[in-house]
């Protein structure tokens, strides 16, 4: 226990801007050198321990050099100056499916992948049915991994990189993938690497997710470490930090904006009830949304997103664009928005709701993952995709001699065809 | 060597990149395998027709063997210069072409070029196999040669993996690298004894006399590392006799030295591959 399962010593990490790359080799000679660039520190002299057993998270604002250690970390950058020292063996999902070649079938990626990882050939041996069966591909385990569908794709690369059996996994962000029954399932894996004794370090804008996974956090901020130890009370001070812009709700939705308007809940109406259980296609939903202005605010702007958990931006909708402008707000309030028919085939989904200025390009609060729900399908409805279009089938229609053109210029039945 | 105890350590992965080289190349291809032999063989009709037939150029017949066939002449050198090429370009592509890898997971990055080598050796192993077929049933026993042969093969793909290592270190940092070889093997082609007998060199360079101090013309010529591998092969398969052993030497010490220089070239940029790519 006592001896730390990564130590990063002093490490910094110096990126080049190059304003005009020379990667021919004419530039280079033409000006006696081989670029003119900007140079800034992604790292800067920073030095901490992540101690073994336990998930330890890195946190920090976009750029703030979190990935970079993370990947200096798994050895695909090296430091400038500064050495880390990684006791054990280090499996990263910083990609998933990222060494697949699409020509070859799903069981000879998973023996390249694994390789690609470091595994054994006994190794993978033993652990292909695992592996097979934990992404749930394996009617279609001997098709080249080109006709899997992108959710496969993903989760097959996931199962690879999790069966490694790495003493230290490093992550990525990649904890949203595949529908909710495979997060689960990797949520469970993350626990039981946990039991065994095995490092994790997560990289992670998602507090909520940092909050529940993390014993110890590392904080970063421009490329300087802020402060490292135990997660609930550095992930309240990185929290404080950014409260002007962001804050987490404890059912895990999350919102940003400079906050004069906020949004308090948003609620799910289907013909005046609340939605408590899966709406069908074709149902009326009222999507309401609670709000307290704190100040009178001129021309508000509300907007809707729908998407589908694995993130896919469906249908988005705002009082600007749909041109209802609205005079003013103040103090408490609801906002409702009425879709007659809903256009969703059988899924789930998440609802995002933000309040704008006219200009919708000032933000007083955006509520992600404000609402939830899902669409169940019934007998005989459209099965596929995302969108119900209600298509309808005729009758078939043989062709031939005889077929009656279904358009072009007036033909009679007798003038058709040959004779 | 860092080299080597990358190959050792990662032996698994190599196997694995060897075969998805060998088995993506002709995914969906109705002849497979046999489309390796296509190029080669297409390569030596032409050559046959115009250096043979219209331009008759006539190297003689190999001594012992006393074959005299142009095209099997042509391919005892053709065939190992094509492979040097394959894995030199192979080797180039290889690092470029895996930049998604490299950028998402460690590994060792020389398993790329050094699998992209394993999959032309494949290719070629079936090329020489046809090659000595060839020569068997025109007549020559060129099997008490084929463990040489072998041993020869081996040298030339240390030196081919060698300056594979430089250059594709060399182009991933200046992209202009793969313009340039392409040139440069086309040049490097025609300086070589693979179309024209090397007896043709000696004949024009004993007529300029020498150049400089005792050098001749040929002493230069012979400087080109691929002029000794030539010899080599045609002297085991096509002659069917032991090679001088100033030439093997010449050979081995060129591989040696591609070699070194090569995994050191390697080791000290390879690092930084994450980003130049």
């Amino acid at each position: 226990m006592s001896v730390p399962s990564i130590e990063v010593d002093r490490v910094s990490k110096r990126f080049r801007i190059y304003h005009e790359r020379n990667q021919t080799l004419k530039s280079a000679v033409m000006r006696r050198r081989r670029a003119v660039f900007e140079e800034f520190w992604a790292l800067d002299d920073v030095s901490f321990e992540i101690p073994a057993g336990g998930t330890f998270g890195l946190i920090g604002d976009n750029g703030s050099g979190k990935s970079t250690l993370l990947k200096t970390i798994a050895k695909i950058l090296s430091p400038d100056r500064g050495s880390i020292r990684v006791n054990g063996r280090v499996a990263a999902l910083l990609e998933v499916g990222s060494g697949f070649h699409p020509e070859l079938s799903g069981r000879e990626n998973v023996r390249l992948n694994g390789a690609i990882l470091g595994m054994s050939r006994g190794e993978i041996d033993r652990k292909f049915d695992e592996i097979v069966d934990f992404a749930g591909v394996e009617q279609f385990i001997d098709q080249p991994v080109k006709n899997y569908s992108s959710g496969m794709y993903v989760r097959l690369g996931f199962a690879i990189a999790i069966n490694v059996d790495p003493e230290i996994l490093l992550v990525d962000e990649v904890l949203a993938v595949g529908d909710a029954a495979f997060q689960e399932k990797c949520a469970e894996k993350f626990l039981e690497f946990k039991r065994q004794g095995r490092t994790v370090v997560v990289v992670s804008h998602s507090l909520p997710s940092l909050q529940n996974m993390c014993d110890d956090v590392a904080w970063l901020s421009h490329g300087k470490l802020v402060e490292t130890g135990a997660a609930p009370a550095i992930l309240d001070r990185y929290q404080e930090s950014t409260r002007a812009d962001a804050h987490v709700a404890t059912d895990g939705s999350s919102h940003w904006g400079s906050g004069e308007a906020q949004i308090d809940s948003v609620e799910l109406l289907t013909r005046q009830e609340p939605v408590s259980h899966a709406l069908n296609t074709g149902d009326q939903l009222t999507v309401r949304v609670h709000y307290t202005a704190r100040e009178r605010i001129e021309r508000p702007v509300f907007g809707l997103a729908i998407e589908t958990h694995d993130g896919v931006h469906v249908w988005a909708n705002n009082t600007r664009d749909t041109n209802r402008p609205l005079d003013h707000i103040e103090g408490p309030g609801t906002m409702d928005c009425v879709v007659p028919s809903l256009a969703l085939q059988a899924g789930s989904f998440r609802v995002d709701a933000a309040i704008t200025d006219s200009s919708t390009t000032h933000v007083f609060d955006y509520m992600r993952a404000a609402a939830e729900f899902s669409v169940a399908r019934r007998p005989h409805e459209e099965m596929g995709g995302l969108v119900a279009l209600r298509g309808t089938w005729g009758e078939p229609v043989a062709a031939g001699y005889d077929a009656v053109p279904i358009t072009g210029p007036a033909a009679t039945e007798g003038e058709l065809g040959p004779s | 060597m860092s080299l080597v105890a990358d190959i050792r350590t990662s032996r698994e992965l190599l196997v694995n990149l060897t075969r998805r080289e060998v088995k993506g190349k002709y995914k969906r291809t109705l002849l497979g395998q046999l489309w390796s032999l296509a190029n080669p063989l297409a390569q030596m009709l032409v050559y046959t027709l115009v250096f043979s037939v219209i331009i008759r150029i006539d190297p003689g017949p190999g001594v012992p063997s006393g074959l005299d066939i142009f095209a099997l002449w042509l391919m005892c050198a053709l065939l190992p210069w094509s492979f040097f090429t394959a894995v030199v370009t192979g080797g180039m592509s290889s690092l470029v072409g895996s930049e998604n890898l490299i950028k998402k997971v460690y590994f060792p990055r020389s398993a790329l070029v050094v699998a992209n080598t394993l999959a032309s050796s494949y290719t070629w192993s079936i090329e020489m196999v046809v090659l000595v077929i060839a020569i068997l049933l025109a007549g020559a026993n060129v099997l008490p040669f084929v463990p040489l042969v072998i041993v020869a093969m081996a040298v030339l793909l240390v030196f081919s993996l060698g300056v594979a290592l430089m250059m594709s270190i060399a182009n991933a940092y200046f992209r202009d690298t793969q313009h340039l070889m392409t040139i440069l093997f086309m040049v490097w082609f025609y300086l070589t004894p693979i179309l024209y007998p090397i007896s043709e060199v000696a004949r024009q360079s004993a007529k300029v006399g020498p150049v400089v101090g005792d050098i001749t013309v040929l002493d230069i010529y012979r400087l080109n590392p691929m002029e000794g591998f030539t010899e080599v092969f045609r002297n085991l398969l096509y002659d069917n006799r032991i090679p001088a052993v100033g030439t093997v030497l010449e050979c081995v010490l060129w591989a040696a030295v591609a070699l070194v220089a090569g995994s050191l070239v390697f080791d000290r940029h390879q690092r930084r591959l994450a980003e130049v790519l």
